[in-house]
Parts: structure tokens; C-alpha cells; sequence
């Protein structure tokens, strides 16, 4: 369940990738959005929308409700979940660059900065 | 692992004696904490991990300004810690204790040259109602919408390795 959700997460942030994406995804954090009234305000046509829509939606960043002949879309309320997930990321990441750092074998003094980067990725 | 709803543990062994583990953790975060992770609005100096109960966590800017994000809740080296985690769902300082969550950090020797280090971060619920907090911090310049854009970009780099 855990992997399941992590690897959710990832799909997630990579939907977010594609920057058209990501515009209707901040539309939609603005006010909930048919597909026309996403289209009329984007350079993008109307399958276009809805294609991109359907991305989002499978990734469970939003969702979608009917009203009368329209389905208006919305963030998807993350959840506590998502908080743990985001965390979860957070905390291996901050661990890893912990250890990179205390198995160091060079003592340093309380107060020194660093601003050498932690093992930046590739 | 935790099976708990509201919090998240993970743990990881380190080649360094407990005391070291305990002391680089702790006073000298700022040499390992994630650089990108941080609310100060301003360039980063350093961070300061104040080493006793009731002392503060905060980032330093270069111009000086102070960002304080967590209180140590229970400092026992070399063996554990205990600090708040007063950053809220909009990813600013949480001014609010009630509304704060918490971290536990244990340091388990294994030896003489390894420690084992579990963390543990719960109550999250005290955050409020859950993290539908999402869509107000997306709204909100800095908060999720920058997070999310960085792991987006992170992500695609890693992936695409430029376009």
C-alpha cells in the first residue's frame, strides 16, 4: 500500500511536468472548471483540455462532479495522505543527506554552514 | 513502519558512533538538511538547532532575519529528540502550537562505529482538516505551487534530462 502510494505520488509531480498541464491544474485552484471554460481561457483546443483532464484525474489530483449536462472539475482534496506521502518523501531524502553528511569523517563545529550542495542529483 | 494514519517513520543506519549521529543531527542540521527545504523568504545563512528542551529551530537569513519553525520538545543526548514541526499546510510558519505536529528522533547504537536512527513524524492531523489544505496552498505564492513545480521539474529533468 505504502509503495502504491509513493509511486502515486511520483505519478502525480510528473503529470504536473507538462507545463499546460500544470496551467490548467493552477486554473482549477483558482475556481472549479468545465472543459469549455478551460478551453476558452487556454490556447488549447477542447479534446486537448479534456485529454490533459483526464491525466489529472487518473493521478488523483482532481476530480470532477456533474452538473445538469456539465462536469465541472476540481482539485482533489488530498487528504491526510497526501501530507504523509509528501513527508515520507521528505524525511528519506533529508536522512540520506544526513548520513552522506555524519559518515564524513571530518569533525566540524556547531555553528559552521556548509554551503557545499548535498549530493545534488545527476 | 508505521501503520498509523497520522504519522510517518522511517529509520537508517549510519556508519558513526551514536554521539556523533546524535550531535550532527541536531546542532549541526545545517550541514545536512535539504537546501531547498526551507520558509525563509529570504537567501539562507544557516540554521540554528538550539541544544536543550524548550530551545528553538530556526533558519537565519543573510540579512540577518530569523525564521523560527520548530521548538525542541525533549533533548536527551545522545539517544533522543524531540522537536515541533510548526510549518502549516500552506507551508508557513504555524503560529498555532495546537496546530503544530511533531518529529521523534531515537538513536539506536549498534556497536561502537553505528547508530541506527529512527524518526518518527505524528500528529499530523493536528494540522487541521486534513490536506485539503492543497488547494488553498497552491493559491498561494511559494507554497505548494512551488513544491510542486520543483519535484514537477526535478522529476522531468531527471527523466528528460533537458529538453
Amino acid at each position: 500500500m505504502k509503495t502504491y502510494s509513493l509511486s502515486r505520488t511520483g505519478e502525480a509531480l510528473g503529470a504536473l511536468g507538462d507545463p499546460t498541464r500544470r496551467t490548467i491544474f493552477e486554473q482549477l485552484a483558482e475556481e472549479p472548471a468545465a472543459v469549455v471554460d478551460l478551453a476558452a481561457r487556454l490556447p488549447v483546443s477542447r479534446p486537448a483540455v479534456s485529454q490533459h483532464l483526464k491525466v489529472l484525474k487518473e493521478v488523483g489530483l482532481v476530480r470532477d462532479v456533474q452538473v445538469g449536462t456539465r462536469h465541472v472539475y476540481s482539485l482533489d482534496p488530498v487528504g491526510i495522505e497526501g501530507m504523509r506521502e509528501y513527508l515520507d518523501r521528505f524525511w528519506s531524502r533529508a536522512l540520506a543527506s544526513f548520513k552522506a553528511r555524519v559518515e564524513q569523517h571530518l569533525e566540524s563545529t556547531p555553528e559552521q554552514r556548509t554551503e557545499q550542495p548535498l549530493q545534488e542529483e545527476p | 513502519m508505521s501503520s498509523n494514519p497520522t504519522a510517518v517513520s522511517t529509520s537508517i543506519t549510519v556508519e558513526a558512533p551514536v554521539e556523533r549521529a546524535f550531535r550532527v543531527f541536531t546542532e549541526d542540521i545545517a550541514s545536512w538538511w535539504p537546501s531547498e527545504h526551507h520558509i525563509i523568504g529570504v537567501p539562507l545563512a544557516t540554521m540554528v538547532f538550539e541544544p536543550k528542551a524548550g530551545g528553538a529551530v530556526y533558519d537565519v537569513g543573510e540579512d540577518g532575519s530569523r525564521c523560527q519553525w520548530a521548538r525542541v520538545v525533549a533533548y536527551e543526548p545522545p539517544t533522543r529528540v524531540v522537536f515541533s514541526w510548526d510549518i502549516s499546510l500552506q507551508w508557513q510558519v504555524e503560529t498555532d502550537p495546537a496546530r503544530a505536529s511533531e518529529v521523534e528522533v531515537r538513536f539506536v547504537p549498534e556497536g561502537d562505529t553505528r547508530t541506527r536512527v529512527e524518526l518518527e513524524h505524528r500528529h499530523l492531523d493536528r494540522h487541521g482538516d486534513g490536506w485539503e489544505g492543497l488547494r488553498d496552498a497552491v493559491g498561494s505564492s511559494g507554497g505548494w505551487r512551488l513544491v510542486l513545480g520543483q519535484f514537477a521539474d526535478r522529476m522531468r529533468k531527471a527523466s528528460v534530462d533537458r529538453r
